[in-house]
């Protein structure tokens, strides 16, 4: 059993983990819950041995156990799995299995991928051909190699964080079915992630951090998903999506059979409204990216007609300049410039004229990111120190400073604390009843089904009729994305 | 964070400075002290060249980019210009084209990298050939001399006892100049925002509508521009057009630049910072040759110099991360 006693540890003035005891025992899976910046990944850095408690005690079975780094962590048996995988791309499966194993001397590729047969095959993987290279398999085979790692040095305690914040879902499965191989074999799994759906099929105990501290710990049967919620934010699920009076008005996007590249859009005809939130539901893969990213001029168009207002987009910039707006799902690769400040970064787009003075656009960043409650100490401040919710808080105050009317929002929330969510359907709602267009994609349906008045659903390109939120469900929106 | 880098590289500078001050002041007693104002116009002299090309290189590192032509931009502007002053004997008309043959090696550098999309690594590996090709056709493969006099030779010359008020060379007053108006232009114009968006994030600034290949194209005009600017001033320093000079500039520009702060994945560095780096090598060159040091011992130091520079920042730039993880 692995098991904290009283964790503290501090960065700074920032209190990361508040007394925290806990017990992880083999043969389980043990999920842990909480907001970004509850101390969820500082907790699992400090059981991975990379970094140092500042006070507590960790006792492995029963023995003392205070890794001073990784290695030594590995060397007792209890290994992190990061959300960013770390796997060399141009060298085999079989290499990354062995990375750093492999002991002195001579290395045989042979060898190697003698000795990784028999960990895929405990694994449920006997068709992955170690010989592979890394780069050549999906994100979630990918994930196998780097799960193999653990048990290639025999890890009793395999820490998992957010491992399937970029998996689709049948990948989920098999993910599943390999956890719960281990799980059968003894090893004690500690799970991170998000998605509570997901918590509440695979986890046998849960445990939830609030602000550094630990709130609950139990069984998983015995809480249900508005308790976790209730545990994770302080704060009920029924004002998680708020809804004023919105009037739907003109139109101010008009999509005309849009086909792109790849036929992802195949063919899509839509009418986006003012004072109307309209959501894309279907599965990753869809089409639904393609889509907001033609429109756009992301991507390229092959047929079709764009108006948005009452003109045609023809450049990235002339759609700023028209109105409309775009987030992208990807955050940290498109949506950020990272090494630059949040001022910077929320007026890129709807900067005017030739001159730029730093403290009149400091000045009008400082208005936009208190308005959407954006938590910095100033907008001077590099966005990459921003949490991922504040950051998506920055990304979306681009379009208001930016004066857009048509907002296109691709995964809004991906990734981000419920706290943050919250305050990003608000934000939304508030768009809406000022009279602002927003077309949103998501991959979360209880979400869509919260915050919009018409969904429609994509599926291998093809974009169903949007239906008012009131006539569809769950089952009816899993249904259509899963059908063709 | 970005004054506190500049005064790093100044310190350094001293340093370096004051360190040559002493090893002359103990090894060659008879000469003059290292710090004299005829060695500090001297050392604007020998800078100037690699410092005007350097700011021209920040521009386009800035964006993530990086240009390995300007060394050959210079030897062909020195061609051009030395044969249109022969022709004409008008210095207005030498500037004019000094600048107008940067302009044109600068925007076929942009244009190809913009628009081929294969790296600006080989597209000016490229065009480092060309324009070096194209200085050699110029000038028959042999240097153009009989240059006539005219008053270009001011930028470079030595400054008479009446004219010591002005401490510096014209020529590095020009580099003065130029050094603040483009630092200027980066900070408080759209444009200069948006180079150093495109090296902090390519996509982000596409995504915001920003014109990812029109700036690209300026960069490099611009970089283009001042390797033109830096032939004029070699001409009137040496009166010929020489179309097999300035080979290896661009590396002393890019070291110029890295030494100052500036990282070759783009979205930061500063032209001040470029400007001392380019000192601090002068200033390395000009003491070891005062000290009768060998030129392979100035080359090693040099090397040294960059290698401690990037590691400094990588140090400096780690440790705020740290405690903003928290």
């Amino acid at each position: 059993m692995l098991e904290a006693q009283g964790i503290h540890k501090s960065y700074g003035l920032t209190k990361a983990l508040i007394n925290v005891s806990l017990q992880i025992c083999p043969g389980e899976v043990l999920a842990i819950a909480g907001e970004n910046g509850s101390g969820k990944s500082t907790l699992m850095r400090i059981l991975s041995g990379e970094e140092t408690q500042d006070e507590g005690q960790l006792m492995l079975d029963e023995h003392a156990y205070h890794p001073k780094n990784p290695q030594e962590a590995l060397s007792r048996g209890v290994s992190l799995v990061h959300q960013e995988l770390a796997l060399c791309p141009h060298m085999t499966v079989a290499e990354n299995i062995y990375l750093g194993q492999m002991g002195k001397g001579g290395f045989s590729p042979k060898e190697a991928e003698k000795l990784a047969r028999p960990i895929l095959e405990s694994l449920g993987y006997q068709d992955l051909d170690p010989a592979k290279l890394v780069r050549d398999l999906s994100i979630s085979l990918q994930q196998v190699v780097e799960i193999a790692r653990t048990q290639a040095i025999n890890s009793q305690y395999v820490l998992l964080d957010e491992p399937t914040s970029s998996l689709t879902k049948s990948d989920i499965r098999n993910l599943f079915d390999l956890i719960k191989r281990l799980k059968s074999q003894g090893k004690a799994i500690v799970y991170i992630s998000h998605f509570l759906d997901e918590l509440r099929e695979i986890a046998d105990r849960i445990a939830i951090l609030r602000d550094g501290e630990l709130i609950h710990q139990g069984l998983m049967s015995s809480v249900s998903e508005s308790e976790i919620i209730h545990h994770m934010v302080g704060r009920d699920m029924t004002e998680l999506f708020p809804r004023s009076e919105r009037h739907v008005g003109i139109a101010l996007l008009e999509v005309d059979h849009l086909t792109g590249a790849n036929r992802k859009p195949n063919n899509s005809t839509f009418k986006l409204h003012r004072g109307e939130v309209c959501g894309i539901a279907g599965l990753n893969g869809a089409g639904r990216t393609e889509l907001l990213r033609s429109i756009f001029s992301l991507n390229e168009v092959q047929s079709g007609k764009i108006q948005v207002g009452s003109s045609s987009p023809t450049s990235i910039r002339n759609a700023w300049q028209l109105g409309a707006g775009f987030v992208s799902e990807d955050r940290k690769e498109e949506g950020l410039a990272l090494s630059m400040s949040i001022a910077e970064n929320l007026t890129f787009p709807g900067r005017k004229g030739w001159k730029f003075s730093t403290s009149k656009n400091e000045k009008v960043a400082q208005e936009f990111s208190t308005k959407l409650r954006v938590k910095a100490r100033t907008v001077q401040q590099n966005i990459s120190e921003l949490s991922g919710g504040n950051q998506q808080k920055v990304a979306i105050a681009r379009l208001l400073h930016s004066g857009c009317e048509v907002l296109i929002l691709d995964e809004p929330t991906r990734g981000i604390d419920i706290g943050s969510k919250a305050e990003i359907y608000e934000l939304i709602d508030g768009l809406a009843k000022d009279g602002k267009a927003v077309l949103i994609v998501s991959s979360y349906l209880p979400e869509l089904l919260g915050i919009c008045d018409r969904i429609a659903v994509m599926s291998r390109g093809v974009l169903s009729e949007f239906v008012p939120v009131a006539e569809t469900s769950q089952e009816k929106l899993m249904e259509l994305c899963v059908t063709s | 964070m970005k004054a506190k880098g500049v005064i790093g590289v100044f310190i350094a500078w001293v340093l370096i400075y004051v360190i040559f001050m002493f090893l002359i002041w103990h090894f060659k007693p008879s000469q003059e002290p290292f710090l004299n104002p005829g060695n500090l116009e001297l050392m604007m002299r020998q800078g100037v060249i690699v410092g005007l090309g350097a700011i021209g290189m920040s521009y386009v590192i800035m964006t993530g980019g990086i240009d390995l032509s300007p060394g050959s931009t210079i030897a062909l502007t020195t061609v051009v210009v030395a044969l249109v002053l022969k022709a004409t004997n008008n210095p207005i008309l030498g500037i004019g084209v000094s600048v107008l043959v940067g302009l044109i090696a600068g925007l076929i550098n942009g244009i190809l990298v913009a628009k081929l999309k294969v790296g600006p690594f080989i597209v000016t590996l490229a065009s480092m050939l060309i324009f070096r090709g194209a200085a050699k056709g110029f000038a028959n493969e042999q240097t153009v001399g009989s240059v006539p006099d005219t008053w270009l030779q001011v930028f470079t010359a030595s400054l008479a006892k009446s004219e010591r008020w002005q401490l510096i060379p014209k020529g590095a007053w020009v580099w003065v100049i130029l050094l603040i108006l483009m630092t200027v232009i980066l900070h408080r114009t759209v444009f200069g925002r948006n180079v150093v968006a495109i090296g902090s994030n390519e996509k982000t600034a596409r995504l915001c509508g920003i014109n990812v290949n029109a700036v690209k194209i300026g960069v490099y005009a611009i970089c283009g521009v001042f390797a033109g600017i830096a032939g004029l001033m070699q001409v009137s320093r040496v009166q010929i057009g020489d179309p097999t000079i300035a080979a290896g500039d661009e590396l002393k520009m890019i070291a110029a630049v890295v030494i100052g702060g500036g990282s070759l994945l783009g979205g930061e560095g500063n032209l001040i910072g470029a400007a001392i780096g380019t000192l601090i090598m002068t200033t390395i060159n000009m003491g070891s040759t005062q000290l009768g040091i060998s030129n392979w011992i100035q080359e090693i130091v040099t090397g040294l110099i960059i290698v401690v520079a990037v590691a400094l920042d990588r140090y400096r730039m780690t440790r705020p991360a740290k405690i903003a993880s928290a």
